[in-house]
């Protein structure tokens, strides 16, 4: 029943009732109702319980400074950790509270509030550091509550993002944004205005005002009409500009867009200008248990009464120090609820505000001390500031304001500057760092009139026009006096109501020596939660200054940071979701190796390649096993397309591959290459790769295949800024050519047997060259490279030709048992071979000389891209990780990244193991390691210690386990 | 996100480019250049609280590198880059 909804009034439609589940529990609102304005109409005060302490907590806001009552959504659309305020109701809306457990009146984790003395500030900090916080962190986090994520994404919608640029984005459809976006829509800007809300007209929504002698919401119809009839206006509805970046680049959500089938738009905006309309959010005051259901923000009060036809309560209790709680009072006696008194911390109340409300109580010169009650307020004790007799009055509900804070938060994200303005008693925009200025509220025009004279003038000032006059809007004269907390008050006081953050904490933190706000925002946790303090954060800034005696501006704000309020990962991912976050690139042999039965891995740079070709029943390492063994005593090809690949061509080409590359490359003569290692400035492996020359002024250059990108990236930049007047052309051709590696014994036979016209002879087409032909009726190049360590042929042709290839070597080899070979099969053969590999060995951290490969280093050479800093870096005669073979004894497998220790012990370790693979040539386990001074103690035993403290010994050898002087790949 | 202003192509949004450091000044010649010259230029890396000069890849657009002035306090480019023209 909705007992606590007014017979008439508000933006409902009581036409449509809405049913809707919370903690499980069935109510019913009406459409146009939040979650949190259905709940007060049905008369739901407890709502939630804190985050720190569970103590008991209700409905503070009305929008997203909601501070205290987070729910998670259930079913297709879970989501964790709204603010109740912000949950549009629907129908079949299914929620719950955070925090608590079972449920906010039941809740077993309310012991806290027992310990609540003994959990000070820095608390967790100090008593959960032994051995380390990860120890302890599962068991806290659990009891600390917050939704979990949803377990999988939502259903039944998906999500977009959209580009857009804008000559002017106004944030805020209040009074002042639509006057903005009306002046400069009419002097036909292409603007773009947002707006949080359900339904635009900001504050206006929840007052009762008029604007040119008719209600206010009948301007705001007729604004909206115009400004949707103008082709260059967007206005967007329940979409929140959360984010200000650099270059008036700004982040704009948008939730339930109109068309079906999206849950949320990202606009992505470019604006020409921006206006930040974004209103003021109304502060708390700090008393004594001032965080009990039933003590709400005043202007919260006056939405749910004139915008929800709601009553939060039925005897009411102002506690203010500012006017604008006087229309609040009006309103709710308007409405027929009762108010006990209005409790103003100022003695000097305004005539005009004890205008607003004939015949109410008013306590001038009076806080409230304190407030009573359990899980509902029952009632409040006041007493005169300056000290006397205390009162108690009974209440079940407590408007608050302390006044109003302009919204600077995107005028600050944007890096304007912020000024304390003493007669506001807040922080208003002060210079703009971008093409940005505040209007209305979030300037600091508080009443209606200046408001709406603000937006036109800003609007207007954008389009380059004469600011229109803007019509007569009477409003209540806005004056505060700062009240930043109440210090005759008795119980918890808090300013932060979602991380439980209290008057003592912060003075505590102040005490332990964090002397500035930043600081004692870090130890506190105020101003962290979900609502990042926008009721409360003001407060905290006036504490530190009274504790410290100094002036508001000396002691400032936090920086306020996007998103303003909470964003769906949801919203920031888009369309870029699943396979299309980062596609995958396809050789031309995918469908095969799928049909094979291959299983794809991702083989780096997001190219997708058969890991194995496992048989039907086949164990994984059974397929290695067979597919190695095959390469190692008969035939196997491998699609090694995926590699990096460059033709490098011009006049000075050679040279060039000279500076980049340890080894000599202009020496070599057309159809001959090399192999070498590329260096960063600082001496260290940034790529290897092989060389093979061409022509006088053209080369094949190849990179590691995850390294092609960097590689480019790294070779073009010294062409265009180091070198410019070096005549060399990069282009990559990694896609433009395909290839089948045949490799094994008897790879020359399969290949003959294809058909060539190239003269395949050891002495013709010997070890590291490079032939142009014809192969099994193709154009053909082929090149004698071997990453396994076997004789192997890469026979390169152009894409569309690889399939018909493939087939040819399947058919050609199937007399000599060939096997197609995976990157496991292939990573076996390299690891047996002591080949490197990018990110196992080569891990940023080596140069040539550790990895026993200073025989790559020229000395012939007087310069090249890193030589002086190896040289330098070697001089020092410092202890290396140096790259050695081990082999476990006995015959395991050891996980790749384990430590070596001295001796297995529980000790800083003195190495790695990069790899370590079942060997086919050996028939065991074996693998390479970084190990301190490696190379010197080839023979000796050293220790593996894994997690747990299991130890595996393993003896040290030169890093090649198969064939060390390389006849098989030269044969 | 900043609006990077390509030479070939014209003002491009950042997620176009990649970011390639502070501008160094040109590699000495390691034949004449003394060790602690050497290790200088490798690793003091320009950092100012101001302008600094930039390199930036148009990676994912005509694929020039291209040097400007970027103010590390405001993000505001205040120089360059050096036009085509």
């Amino acid at each position: 029943m909705q007992n606590d909804r007014l017979a008439k009034g508000g933006r409902i439609d009581r036409t449509r009732p809405l049913r809707f589940t919370f903690n499980g529990r069935a109510y019913t609102g009406f459409a146009g109702d939040t979650l949190a304005s259905a709940l007060l109409a049905n008369g739901v005060r407890l709502t939630a319980r804190s985050f720190k302490y569970h103590r008991p907590r209700g409905i503070v806001g009305a929008g997203v400074e909601e501070p205290a009552t987070m729910v998670e959504l259930l079913g297709a659309d879970a989501s964790g950790n709204r603010p109740v305020t912000t949950v549009e109701l629907r129908e079949g809306l299914a929620a719950r509270s955070v925090n608590c457990w079972p449920s906010p009146a039941v809740d077993l984790g309310a012991v806290a509030q027992l310990a609540a003395r003994f959990i000070p500030a820095g608390f967790y900090y100090k008593t959960f550091k032994w051995p380390n916080w990860h120890l302890y962190e599962p068991s806290i986090r659990k009891a600390a509550g917050l939704a979990a994520a949803p377990k999988s994404p939502p259903v039944g919608g998906r999500y977009e993002t959209r580009f857009a640029h804008a000559d002017l984005l106004v944030a805020g459809a209040g009074p002042s944004g639509l006057m903005a976006a009306l002046f400069a829509g009419r002097a036909g800007l292409r603007v773009m205005i947002a707006d949080e809300g359900i339904e635009p007209g900001g504050a206006l929504l929840s007052r009762r005002l008029s604007i040119g002698g008719r209600p206010a919401l009948d301007w705001v119809a007729e604004t909206v009409a115009e400004l949707e009839a103008m082709g260059n206006v967007t206005l967007l509805r329940r979409a929140t500009v959360w984010a200000y970046r650099e270059h008036d680049y700004l982040l704009v959500t948008e939730r339930a867009p109109d068309r079906t089938g999206l849950l949320e738009r990202t606009w992505r905006v470019r604006a020409g200008h921006v206006i930040t309309a974004t209103g003021a959010i109304e502060r708390g005051l700090v008393f004594g248990n001032n965080d009990r259901p039933g003590v709400m923000l005043a202007s919260a009060v006056q939405s749910y009464v004139n915008r929800y036809g709601v009553a939060p309560g039925r005897r009411a209790v102002i506690f203010a120090n500012n006017t604008s709680a006087y229309t609040v009072a009006a309103d709710l006696a308007a409405a027929g609820i009762e108010v006990a008194a209005i409790i103003d911390s100022r003695s000097d109340v305004p005539a005009e505000a004890r205008a607003a409300v004939p015949g109410l109580p008013i306590r001038a010169g009076y806080v409230v001390t304190t407030a009573h009650g359990g899980r509902s307020l029952r009632g409040v004790t006041v007493a005169p500031r300056d000290g006397g007799e205390a009162e108690r009055l009974d209440c079940d509900l407590l408007a608050v304001s302390g006044g109003w804070n302009p919204a600077v938060h995107l005028f600050s994200q944007s890096r304007g500057t912020l000024r304390y303005d003493d007669s506001l008693a807040s922080f208003l925009p002060g210079d703009a760092a971008q093409s940005t200025c505040a209007a209305g509220a979030a300037a600091g025009a508080m009443e209606l009139e200046a408001a709406l004279a603000s937006g036109a003038a800003a609007g207007a000032s954008v389009a380059g026009v004469m600011p229109p006059d803007t019509p007569t809007a009477p409003d209540l004269a806005y004056a505060v006096t700062p009240l930043w907390r109440v210090e005759s008050a008795r119980g918890k006081c808090f300013l932060d109501l979602q991380n439980d953050v209290t008057v003592e904490d912060v003075h505590l933190a102040l005490r332990e020596g964090y002397a500035t706000v930043e600081h004692v925002k870090r130890y506190t946790t105020g101003g962290m939660g979900l609502d990042q303090g926008k009721t409360g954060n003001i407060n905290i800034t006036g504490t530190v200054a009274l504790a410290q005696g100094v002036p508001m501006q000396a002691v400032g704000t936090t920086t306020f940071r996007a998103p303003y309020t909470p964003v769906s990962f949801g919203a920031v991912g888009g369309l870029r979701d699943g396979p299309l976050a980062l596609p995958y690139r396809h050789t031309p042999l995918t469908a095969w190796n799928i049909a094979q039965g291959a299983v794809m891995y991702e083989a780096g740079a997001r190219w997708r390649r058969p890991g194995y070709f496992p048989r039907p029943g086949e164990a994984m390492q059974d397929a290695i096993d067979r597919e190695a063994r095959a390469v190692r005593e008969g035939v196997g090809v491998y699609d090694g397309s995926p590699l990096g690949t460059f033709e490098i061509k011009g006049r000075d080409a050679a040279r060039f591959l000279d500076h980049i590359y340890t080894t000599v490359m202009s020496t070599l003569a057309p159809g001959a290459g090399r192999y070498g290692l590329m260096l960063s400035d600082d001496g260290l492996i940034f790529d290897d790769g092989v060389c093979f020359r061409l022509d006088a002024q053209r080369w094949i250059v190849s990179s590691s295949t995850g390294n092609a990108d960097a590689v480019h990236r790294h070779m073009e930049m010294l062409l265009q800024t180091d070198l410019p007047d070096w005549s060399v052309f990069v282009t990559p051709v990694t896609a433009q050519w395909a290839n089948a590696t045949i490799c094994g014994p008897k790879a020359r036979e399969v290949l003959a047997d294809l058909g060539t016209d190239i003269d395949l002879s050891p002495e013709a087409f010997p070890f590291m060259s490079l032939r142009d032909g014809m192969v099994a009726g193709l154009p053909a190049r082929i090149v004698r490279v071997s990453f396994t360590g076997e004789l192997s042929f890469e026979i390169n042709v152009a894409p569309r030709h690889l399939p018909a290839l493939w087939d040819r070597i399947m058919a050609a080899g199937a007399p000599h048992g060939i096997l197609p070979v995976g990157s496991e099969a292939n990573h076996v053969l390299r690891v047996e071979k002591g080949f490197l590999s990018l990110g196992h060995e080569v891990d940023g951290t080596v140069d040539p000389y550790d990895l026993g490969m200073g025989w790559a280093m020229s000395r012939k050479k007087p310069d090249y891209i890193g030589k002086r800093a190896v040289e330098i870096r070697r001089a020092t005669g410092k202890m290396r990780h140096e790259l050695v073979g081990i082999i476990p004894e006995p015959d395991v497998q050891i996980p790749e990244g384990a430590p070596l220790t001295p001796g297995g012990h529980r000790q800083a370790s003195e190495g790695f193991v990069t790899a370590c693979v079942k060997s086919v040539a050996q028939d065991r386990w074996v693998g390479l390691a970084l190990v301190d001074d490696g190379h010197a103690r080839h023979g000796e035993m050293a220790h593996v210690r894994l997690k747990g403290g299991k130890v595996i010994a393993v003896r040290i050898t030169r890093p090649c386990h198969y064939d060390p002087d390389g006849e098989r790949l030269r044969s | 996100m900043m609006l990077i202003p390509c030479p070939f192509c014209g003002p491009r949004t950042e997620s176009e480019f990649a970011y390639g450091g502070p501008v160094r000044p040109p590699r000495p010649d390691p034949a004449t250049t003394a060790e602690a010259d050497w290790v200088g230029w490798l690793t003091e890396v320009p950092n100012p609280l101001g302008p600094v000069e930039e390199r930036w890849c148009h990676l994912r657009g005509c694929g020039s590198w291209l040097t400007l002035w970027r103010d590390t306090r405001t993000h505001a480019i205040v120089g360059g880059p050096q036009d085509a023209e």
